[in-house]
């Protein structure tokens, strides 16, 4: 299948609208939990057993993302959006088979396997496109779609909880709301399977420097450079120390203030947990946009270094003032949102636009490596300091020593980034002619 | 007399796609962020 190419005279703000039509579809993923309760109930499940579609297609976002980000590049971002969409609503369309026939594993094979592939084929499916349309700007370019992914949560978590109301919560009303999903999803992210083109140069009109300007490495030779080790480091680094605030933030608010005058309710925790959220999304379009301006190292010194410090702060003060608490954990959420948008822009700088989709995908691996790392570091340090006999405050007191240790690692990993060894890159149209013509002569 | 130059034909207005597509992902996310700041308001008023 070859990529759609742009007819004359097509906008590239076009493109944009196509990738989100996706990333906040896709961004669903984040709001199972609202599934979680009502399934527990109707099937008799246990809590662990009820969150086993999600972390199955966490896993498939991963491992989908690193094996078919090359098919991508090959196909082309309108087959990876057609297979997204095909994977993701057929994923939902199976589980309401599930849930209508009460058999929990076609929710697991549905939801988590089939939904799990169009989750990581999405998510990487417009990142090389956006960027060749917009090499002025790759960072808002990218900035854009990876907003979708924290935006399509915030739209299926009222949107779920509100259908389950209307069907009810028994397995009936679950297979109708997971199929109105799976039907309603497949005409939403249809605008970017129609919408998607590339474009017809290599210079979109009025779009600044060429997207082949610069160095092209390949996706194979990539992972054989010690700059893509460093962004893995980088990227995995700041994850686990957004994830370590994200995992725990409602019980930490409480947790931290619970001895205070002012002690925090579980409604002001839910609405702690509801602005994190909102500076996770706000830190993907603005820190990304800010990179096109002041570099893709200096945004990620700031991430990981002014980062570092947020979690000083909170260690040292957070329990004596809500307001910087709260600030604090509010900047760290930016930066997590910020590292997951910067990154397409960053790898773009460094390995060129040539297979940037399918580098993007294998560091990916990054994420899935720090979801499990962050919540096992807070949880089990929470735990054992409860245990200890400690609580409030001084029970995430060593978590957030350990994050600034890992921010402090990755500051460090940024640091040793450099521009890639010309021996990696592909050669140029010309030089591979000349090289070919050597090689002959030679023979 | 001729110039001597080809002219393109001229491209066709895309504003109304922009605007509709731009739309089309922008109602729904702004229903997201409306339940967001909803919310986002407990934090002060909870």
């Amino acid at each position: 299948m070859s990529p759609p190419v742009a007819p004359p005279g097509w906008s590239r703000w076009l493109v944009p609208p196509a990738a989100l039509s996706v990333h906040l579809s896709i961004g669903q993923a984040y709001a199972w939990s609202v599934f979680k309760p009502p399934l527990e109930s109707a099937l008799g499940l246990s809590g662990t057993q009820s969150a086993l579609p999600f972390q199955l297609g966490i896993v498939m976002l991963g491992l989908s993302a690193a094996f078919g980000g090359t098919l991508v590049e090959c196909n082309g971002p309108r087959w990876a959006m057609t297979v997204a969409l095909v994977c993701f609503s057929s994923g939902f369309l199976l589980s309401a088979l599930g849930a209508a026939t009460e058999q929990y594993w076609l929710i697991v094979l549905g939801y988590g396997f089939v939904g799990g592939i169009g989750l990581g084929i999405g998510y990487i499916s417009p990142v090389s496109t956006l960027i060749k349309w917009f090499p002025d700007r790759p960072g808002m370019a990218t900035g854009i779609a990876i907003m979708g992914f924290g935006g399509g949560a915030l739209i299926a978590s009222p949107w779920s909880a509100q259908m389950l109301e209307s069907f009810g919560a028994d397995s009936s009303g679950i297979a109708l709301a997971f199929l109105v999903h799976g039907l309603t999803y497949a005409v939403f992210m249809l605008l970017g399977v129609l919408l998607v083109r590339v474009p017809r140069t290599e210079k979109p009109v009025d779009s600044g420097p060429s997207v082949l300007a610069g160095p092209q490495v390949s996706a194979n030779q990539a992972i054989r450079t010690p700059q893509f080790w460093c962004l893995w480091i980088v990227l995995c680094m700041n994850v686990t120390a957004g994830i370590g605030i994200l995992e725990k933030a409602a019980p930490m608010i409480t947790d931290f203030f619970a001895d205070t005058s002012t002690p925090v309710s579980v409604t002001a925790a839910a609405g702690f947990v509801a602005l994190l959220s909102a500076a996770n999304m706000a830190g993907r379009i603005a820190w990304s946009s800010t990179s096109d301006l002041i570099g893709r190292k200096n945004i990620y010194r700031v991430y990981l270094g002014v980062g570092a410090l947020m979690y000083a702060l909170i260690a040292l003060f957070g329990d004596s003032s809500k307001p910087l608490f709260v600030l604090c954990a509010l900047v760290i959420l930016s930066f997590y949102g910020g590292g997951f948008a910067t990154v397409p822009a960053y790898l773009k700088d460094l390995f060129g636009t040539y297979q940037v989709g399918a580098i993007h995908g294998r560091l990916l691996t990054a994420w899935s490596t720090a979801g499990v790392l962050g919540p096992l570091i807070v949880n089990w340090i929470a735990d054992r300091q409860e245990e200890a006999g400690r609580h409030g405050a001084a029970l995430y007191g060593m978590s957030f020593v350990i994050m600034i240790g890992l921010l402090v690692v990755g500051f460090v990993a940024n640091e040793l980034v450099r521009p890639v060894h010309p021996r990696h890159h592909v050669p140029a149209p010309k030089e591979a002619a000349h090289v070919q013509r050597h090689q002959s002569e030679s023979a | 007399m001729s110039s001597g130059t080809s002219q393109s034909p001229p491209s066709p207005d895309r504003r109304g796609l922009i605007a509709f597509a731009w739309v089309w992902v922008g109602v729904p996310l702004a229903y997201g962020l409306y339940e967001l700041v909803r919310k986002a308001t407990q934090l002060f008023t909870g």
